[in-house]
């Protein structure tokens, strides 16, 4: 890739090429040919309305001038406009098949797919970097649109810590990664296609989802800082910003998701997370964005954590730009370092240290002195959320120092190691199991105090009803024993379990059953959704993780090959063209006891711009279990290896999360979050739930 | 005081992270160290690609300190990597060839047209000898010192700018 | 096959030039154990086993010659009867601690096993403090000026909102 670039020669300066352009041209070239450049200037206005928005709101806040905070809701609307026109002109500078752009000429082809040129946009680094930004700006924007009964201090000092970051990005990019650079002279005939990994649809959407999630925790970010600098951390605060923590945890949960179904189906051995460090850096955030989840129900409902939740906030937006800091800079090797730049890597570098130093300064100076006045037992809700926070702070920095340990060691001329799957796995596995063993208490458990007893009651049914089923499990599924199943079920069904009892008493205690059902809150469900829909996803883990078969063989026409009680036969090979590869074909009728299930069909795909090889697998889903076909390279006397494999409730991973991110989505639905809102519009003087200190 | 302090911790990490960041752009994540650097070279039989009959082993590499290319006749770098190892030879470093997962006749034709650098050519059919040493990526270059140990190794094919950085390892270690 | 030949030369070109643009190109060795606990080794060994040419991919998935051999000599080295850990070591003394996706133990890798379990027991004991300081602590009533005040303000506000 790095020998592309150098191959290409580049232009002195984007501002450079807009004065280079002939402008007299006429006629439909005249459209094409300005499209970038018009692309270019919206960014630069952005640009311009970024620093105004990062600086004149902060400033009014500062000196108490409502004309300078009025500044910032009109900056935010605009940076967004802009930097939409900026990212529609790009999308058609590679719907026109403008090669002389030189990001569209690296990025597409002329064969590529139509819908696939709109996918392309992010294909790549500068792309990327500007979808980032226009995100960032949606978020702002939204910020506005949704928050404008914050009191007007507030929204100032967060929409100004937004445009900050915007600012930098939007910089990042006019300095380093411009999308519109152009290639004159010189302009290729036709481009270098768009990398074929990325011709699929899980990738038109896990970038969006995924950067809708990082980015998203920006405004929770910046909300964080507000109420540092503003000396304002109550229990109003908390309830303008659990609605975009949930929002955002549930985008980055879909992102993580679809981009674990995509390496799935994708790259062709059936892997589903491999702690690549890109991985890593999108898991960071999700795990400590949950533990804000939690610890900002905490700082809702009693008043304590108060320092911890604002430093959380700090820490997730910091992981996402940690994560965007070692995707771009290529500093840790990984699959997907596709735009790798240590010149970007500084600037990010540069970003991320003043983004997240100032912050933590700010936070060293200004956090709030803890409020003694809460107390709680062992057996309390606040002391268990305390024990879920601390166990998913350790997660984070054990996933955080697994991936730059290897750094580390290399930048102390210590050597070079790897650090991957199998490590990872092992710590993973006994914290998650941890995990789950509080999480089944959570639910049931009350603020402040429960009496052992009842707990002990309450839940004595769902432990022995979560042992039973899961030491059945193994024995039901294949009559062997099987220690980790076992292990994993008690996990995910006392989770779940834990909940059901919850729910049960909760309507019981009602007058009637729908009564009961009716009075439960949207965050309640939202709850339930997400503590089920990581045990659905844990029981996902556990049994393709324990029961997965796989076999490599060479297959030749009419050759059969049992797996799983399924028998997968090699019927037809042959060969096709798509629009812009070659491809082998084999046809496989797969049955089971004599009665055909399938027919599948895998290809090897050869792309013709980059003739750059791809396997295309065959997937036949279900519910509890997937079949997997790859094919692999074509052997001497005409027949292919081809990796067969049966993954029993893979599906259920990816359930579990999408089961996960609903309940983030219900939760942001409650009532109870409108209802506030309305009030704090009321009264901006009477500052509610002022802190009474003892 | 003892409270900020603990409050400016998070701060305190953070530097220390990002100082470790900084370092790691000025490092190249696609280097390897070698596992052999200061072990022996491992021991080995085989033929030599000029004379199917002869027989050598480790023993070669004693004595003398030679400098151990592996190269192949598929491989399009080892060309481009000839004339400096000519340059090498001529400078008077001892040239050892390993000729890697080859064939006698392809590996000979490749020795007429690109020159010949190397005193002998280990003949490496299957690449057991490649597969000890580590090698992952042809042309690889050791440097094995008079009393058989490996004290040098570089991946890749040596750049005409490169030559001066191998000259310099060899006389460390002479 | 014309077209298989071609996609081979583009393999080896592929290879040589972006080692991880092959990672999609799964390799598949059609490799059969008798024995399904070996089986079950070879996969394990294959997957904690990263290839020494590609960026960032264990043996068992990537394309390239080297991890090809690996792969053979894995096999070889488990028919011959030998224990996981001397696979390992054997691949690391040749190819370097790096291929190793399970790190060895040693003076300079302890702090990966030895933080998160000093983080569990320290969190633990934060835990621990942090309840104790708080399990007796009872709320402080509200004094009867402090109730009065709330009550007008509950006042207040059910006004305002309605």
């Amino acid at each position: 890739m790095r020998l592309a670039d150098e191959a290409i020669p580049e232009n002195p300066s984007p501002i450079g090429s807009v004065i280079a352009e002939p402008l007299t041209e006429h006629g439909p070239e005249m459209l094409t040919l300005t499209i970038p450049e018009v692309g270019l200037f919206a960014l630069l206005i952005a640009l311009c309305l970024s620093l105004l928005q990062a600086t004149v709101p902060l400033l009014g806040a500062a000196t108490r001038r409502p004309l300078w905070m009025a500044f910032a809701e009109p900056m935010a609307w605009g940076q967004f406009v802009f930097l939409l026109v900026s990212y529609a002109s790009l999308t058609a500078s590679f719907l026109l098949d403008d090669f002389s752009v030189d990001y569209v000429a690296r990025n597409s082809n002329s064969m590529l797919p139509w819908y696939y040129k709109f996918t392309a946009v992010w294909g790549s680094h500068e792309g990327s970097v500007l979808l980032w930004s226009l995100i960032l700006s949606g978020w702002g924007f939204a910020v506005s649109l949704f928050s404008r009964q914050l009191p007007r201090d507030m929204l100032a000092r967060v929409l100004g810590v937004l445009g900050v970051v915007s600012a930098g990005f939007l910089l990042f990019i006019v300095v380093t990664s411009s999308p519109f650079d152009r290639l004159l002279p010189g302009m290729p005939a036709d481009g270098a296609d768009l990398n074929p990994l990325l011709q699929d649809v899980g990738l038109i959407i896990h970038p969006p989802m995924l950067y809708m999630g990082y980015v998203g925790f920006s405004v929770v970010f910046a909300f964080a800082i507000a109420a540092l600098i503003e000396g304002r951390l109550d229990a109003a605060w908390t309830r303008w910003v659990r609605p975009w923590t949930n929002i955002a945890w549930a985008f980055l949960t879909l992102g993580i998701a679809l981009g674990s179904w995509w390496a799935y189906y994708e790259l062709g051995w059936g892997g589903w997370w491999f702690w690549d460090p890109v991985e890593n850096a999108s898991l960071l955030p999700w795990l400590s964005g949950t533990a804000l989840i939690h610890s900002l129900a905490v700082t809702e409902k009693r008043g304590t954590f108060k320092s911890w939740t604002a430093l959380l906030a700090i820490f997730t937006f910091s992981l996402s730009l940690l994560g965007t800091f070692l995707v771009r800079s290529g500093v840790l090797t990984s699959v997907h370092a596709f735009a790798n730049d240590p010149s970007r890597g500084l600037f990010i570098l540069a970003l991320l240290g003043i983004t997240v130093g100032v912050s933590l300064l700010i936070f060293a100076l200004r956090a709030p002195r803890m409020s003694a006045n809460a107390g709680f037992s062992w057996l309390s809700r606040d002391a268990l959320l305390l024990i879920n926070n601390i166990l998913l702070v350790i997660m984070t920095i054990t996933v955080l120092m697994g991936t730059l340990y290897p750094l580390i060691l290399d930048a102390l001329g210590l050597g070079k190691i790897s650090i991957g799957a199998p490590y990872f796995n092992s710590l993973f596995v006994p914290l998650t199991v941890m995990l789950c063993a509080f999480m089944g208490l959570g639910p049931v458990s009350r603020w402040k105090q429960m009496p052992g007893r009842e707990l002990f009651r309450r839940l004595l049914g769902a432990g022995l009803a979560a042992l039973a089923i899961a030491v059945s499990i193994p024995f039901l599924y294949n009559g062997q024993w099987n220690v980790a199943v076992a292990l994993g079920m008690v996990a995910a069904l006392w989770v779940v379990l834990g909940v059901v009892r919850d729910l049960f008493d909760k309507v019981q205690n009602a007058s009637s059953a729908p009564a009961g059902l009716r009075k439960l809150t949207l965050s309640y469900w939202g709850m339930v959704a997400g503590h089920v829909g990581l045990a659905v996803t844990i029981v996902g883990v556990v049994m393709v993780s324990n029961y997965a078969m796989e076999r490599n063989v060479r297959l030749g026409i009419g050759e059969q090959v049992d797996l799983g009680g399924y028998a997968f036969t090699l019927t037809e090979l042959g060969e096709r063209r798509g629009p812009n590869f070659l491809a082998d074909t084999a046809t496989i009728e797969v049955t089971r006891d004599g009665r055909v299930v399938t027919i599948m069909n895998p290809e090897k795909r050869l792309y013709i711009a980059r003739g750059q090889p791809m396997t295309d697998v065959a997937l036949h889903p279900g519910l509890l279990r997937d079949l997997y076909v790859a094919m692999g390279e074509e052997l001497d006397d005409g027949s292919w290896a081809m990796r067969i494999q049966v993954k029993p409730f893979i599906r259920w991973l990816w359930l579990g999360a999408l089961l996960m991110a609903f309940g983030g989505v219900l939760a942001v639905a409650d009532r109870r979050y409108r209802r506030r809102r309305a009030v704090a519009a009321n009264g901006e003087s009477m500052r509610p739930t002022r802190e009474v200190r003892a | 005081m003892i409270r900020r302090l603990l409050l400016l911790l998070p701060f305190l990490v953070f530097v220390g992270l990002a100082f470790f960041l900084y370092r790691g752009l000025s490092l190249d994540p696609s280097a390897r160290e070698s596992a052999l650097r200061g072990q022996a070279f491992p021991s080995f039989t085989l033929s030599t690609l000029e004379d199917p009959g002869a027989e050598v082993d480790e023993s070669l590499l004693r004595g003398r300190m030679s400098l151990v290319n592996v190269w192949a006749s598929w491989c399009p770098t080892c060309k481009e990597e000839m004339p400096q190892l000519l340059a090498l030879s001529e400078r008077g470093v001892q040239m050892v060839g390993i000729n890697y997962k080859d064939a006698r006749d392809l590996g000979r034709q490749f020795l007429e047209e690109f020159g010949k650098p190397f005193e002998v050519n280990i003949f490496d059919p299957a690449g057991d000898l490649g597969f000890e040493l580590g090698v992952y990526g042809v042309p690889e270059t050791f440097l094995v010192d008079a009393n058989g140990i490996v004290r040098y190794k570089h991946v890749g094919y040596i750049t005409p700018a490169q030559v001066d950085e191998v000259m310099a390892e060899v006389e460390k270690w002479h | 096959m014309a077209l298989t030949l071609k996609s081979r030369c583009c393999v080896v070109i592929v290879l040589l030039l972006a080692s991880f643009q092959s990672m999609a190109d799964t390799a598949i060795d059609a490799r059969h154990f008798e024995d399904p606990v070996m089986a079950e080794r070879y996969r394990d060994l294959t997957a904690s086993l990263r290839c020494p040419k590609c960026d960032a991919q264990a043996i068992d998935s990537s394309n390239s010659p080297v991890a090809a051999d690996m792969r053979e000599r894995v096999a070889l080295m488990l028919h011959e009867g030998r224990a996981d850990k001397e696979i390992l070591d054997f691949m690391a003394n040749r190819f370097g601690e790096f291929v190793l996706y399970n790190p060895r133990l040693d003076g300079r890798t302890w702090l990966l096993w030895a933080l998160p379990a000093a983080l569990v027991v320290g969190g633990g004991l934060v835990v621990i403090a942090f309840v104790q300081a708080r399990r007796h602590r009872r709320v402080r009533p509200l004094s009867e000026e402090e109730r009065t005040r709330l009550s007008s303000l509950i006042h207040r506000h059910r006004e305002r909102s309605e």
